[in-house]
């Protein structure tokens, strides 16, 4: 039996035949205009639904990750309009000419979110902070809420009643992954490095254990965190994060998404004429009495 | 002794068939691999990966990072290493030895390779990492490195175990016998004679099972531990940029690769002894 050389070749050939037709290129993603992020330039007249470039027809598509925490959603279900970013959202699609009915709902993850690629939604709402380098990845709106961090220890904690920054120095921190929060720990320079946990709920889960003594989270999350999710714990204290950007929350729409002026505007328009403020007002009422760590 | 006509036509034709083949094998890579380069940097979407994945800026600024962090793996690996060993050698004995006395803990660790051999890792690194802690009990470990040490420890012993088993029971009866006519007691048969071939036998599934290990490391960050999977994700959840997971891959990829030629190398080596080829 002599192998011979066409054989060989035809083997090449149908090796050759077979990668091409399994990943022909599938579309020109990589068209979309590059422009940085722009300010709001854009009327909210010409963002009207039925001229938008939007995934579905006449729809809205609107991503935030599973589970969705409160007091941003409220049991979990993005689309009763409850919780500060589900209400967000549905006035940013009313202003956009979107009806509630409008409005689809689906799941992404954070890597699916930020990942370079075709996305499956239109706009993401899931407390992402604005910062330059994340802007060379994704598009982000104008900033819809500003939030400042909150320091979540165990009640009976020496550290409970720390009167600054520098007090919590020698504590063990805790906070979530790929947050501000996570950032602004550096404020308070710990001595140890922060122990770092893929949500709120592992992170709160260690604090539970002593396995840290304190989380920092931003401050609407603390609030939550304390009354639903912790026994015995209370907010030592909330700061104002100075690393870097400050924190403000935009929505995430795809690099060189034509929709993004639109949102802009959309957001814009809600901060002119109230009704961030009232949303705030009524899912962040963010008591006083949290004193202001330095 | 010259070599007949005939075998010299034998030797021509072998050398000709290899030099065929090789350069069929040298066109073929050439074309799959080139054709698979032109495809993914022709791809529309390419400057955008190569932007987000393979930025040799940001590798840079988070190579240090990550190096400092897989020395976490590494020492987790190593202790890990050691008590999986020793508990998967008291399972897998336990388990053969036919002893009717030992009935009630032959049947605990064979609950227990069941158990730990059907849960995913990352469930028992989940539960031994937030779980133990939660009882509060005094001595018990708290520290985050033990409790994952623990859990590592927990999950491999019973997979280890489980093919050390396979080896004590893969060696011939007559071996048993012969140690036995000797008058050794059933102990040092089984210390002396048994278990040495059982362990060179097994060596590249208990090699696959350590490299596999190794990996698995990162499968603690979920409790906390920053390692260097997690440094990664720290930097990938500030920038949007993944260029870090690669700098982590490539350290995972290359801690593994000596474990994994000498397991090819032990491999063959067994079969050429065992086998005479």
């Amino acid at each position: 039996m002599k192998i011979t050389t066409s054989r060989g070749l035809t083997t090449i050939a149908a090796l050759a035949l077979a990668l091409t037709a399994a990943c022909a290129p599938t579309d020109s993603e990589g068209e979309a205009d590059k422009t940085k992020a722009t300010p709001a330039s854009t009327s909210l007249a010409d963002c009207q639904a039925a001229d938008l470039p939007v995934l579905a027809d006449g729809k809205l598509t609107v991503a935030t990750d599973d589970p969705a925490f409160e007091p941003w959603f409220i049991d979990d279900d993005p689309s009763n309009g409850k919780g500060f970013e589900s209400a967000v959202a549905y006035a940013v699609a009313d202003k956009l000419g979107f009806a509630k009915g409008d409005v689809t709902w689906v799941k992404a993850g954070f890597n699916q979110a930020v990942q370079a690629g075709k996305k499956n939604f239109d706009v993401d709402i899931n407390q992402f902070s604005i910062t330059a380098d994340r802007a060379k990845a994704v598009d982000f709106s104008s900033p819809y809420y500003s939030a400042a961090q909150g320091i979540i220890t165990l009640e009976g904690s020496k550290y409970a009643k720390a009167a600054s920054l520098a007090d919590l120095k020698d504590a063990k921190i805790g906070a979530q992954i790929a947050t501000t929060s996570l950032e602004a720990v550096k404020q308070i320079d710990p001595s140890t490095d922060p122990l770092v946990y893929d949500d709120t709920t592992k992170a709160a889960q260690a604090l539970q254990n002593k396995q840290v003594d304190a989380i920092v989270a931003d401050l609407p999350t603390a609030y939550y965190l304390t009354a639903a999710e912790l026994d015995g714990a209370t907010i030592a204290g909330q700061f104002q994060p100075t690393t870097g950007e400050s924190e403000q929350f935009g929505l995430l729409l795809a690099k060189g998404s034509k929709l993004t002026p639109c949102v802009s505007a959309a957001v814009d328009a809600l901060a002119d004429d109230g009704t961030l403020a009232e949303l705030e007002k009524e899912w962040l009422s963010q008591a006083t009495d949290v004193p202001e760590l330095k | 002794m010259t070599p007949s006509e005939r075998q010299l036509e034998r030797v021509r034709y072998r050398r000709r068939r290899a030099r065929n083949r090789g350069a069929v094998a040298v066109v073929s890579t050439l074309v799959v691999l080139g054709g698979l380069a032109v495809l993914i940097t022709q791809s529309p979407g390419w400057p955008r990966v190569r932007e987000t994945y393979f930025n040799v800026g940001d590798a840079r600024a988070v190579l240090p990072d990550v190096a400092t962090a897989f020395w976490l793996n590494i020492r987790l690996f190593l202790v890990a290493e050691v008590f999986i060993l020793v508990v998967a050698i008291a399972v897998a004995i336990i388990r053969v030895v036919p002893a009717p006395a030992l009935a009630p803990i032959k049947l605990l660790v064979t609950i227990y390779t069941d158990v730990f051999r059907g849960t995913p890792t990352i469930l028992v690194v989940f539960l031994v990492g937030f779980g133990v802690p939660a009882l509060g009990l005094a001595g018990l470990p708290t520290s985050l490195f033990w409790l994952g040490v623990i859990a590592l420890t927990l999950s491999y012993g019973a997979y280890v175990s489980e093919v050390l088993r396979a080896g004590i029971v893969s060696i011939h009866p007559t071996q048993w016998a012969s140690g036995r006519a000797l008058g050794l007691s059933y102990g040092q048969t089984m210390r002396h004679i048994v278990l040495p071939q059982a362990v060179r036998r097994v060596a590249p599934p208990l090699l696959n099972d350590f490299v596999s290990l190794q990996k698995d490391t990162a499968l603690l960050s979920t409790i906390g531990l920053v390692e260097a999977l997690r440094v990664a994700q720290v930097d990938a959840g500030r920038t949007f940029a993944f260029t870090g997971y690669v700098v982590a891959a490539a350290f995972f990829i290359v801690a593994t690769i000596p474990l994994a030629r000498f397991t090819d190398y032990l491999t063959v080596r067994s079969l050429r002894r065992e086998n005479g080829i």
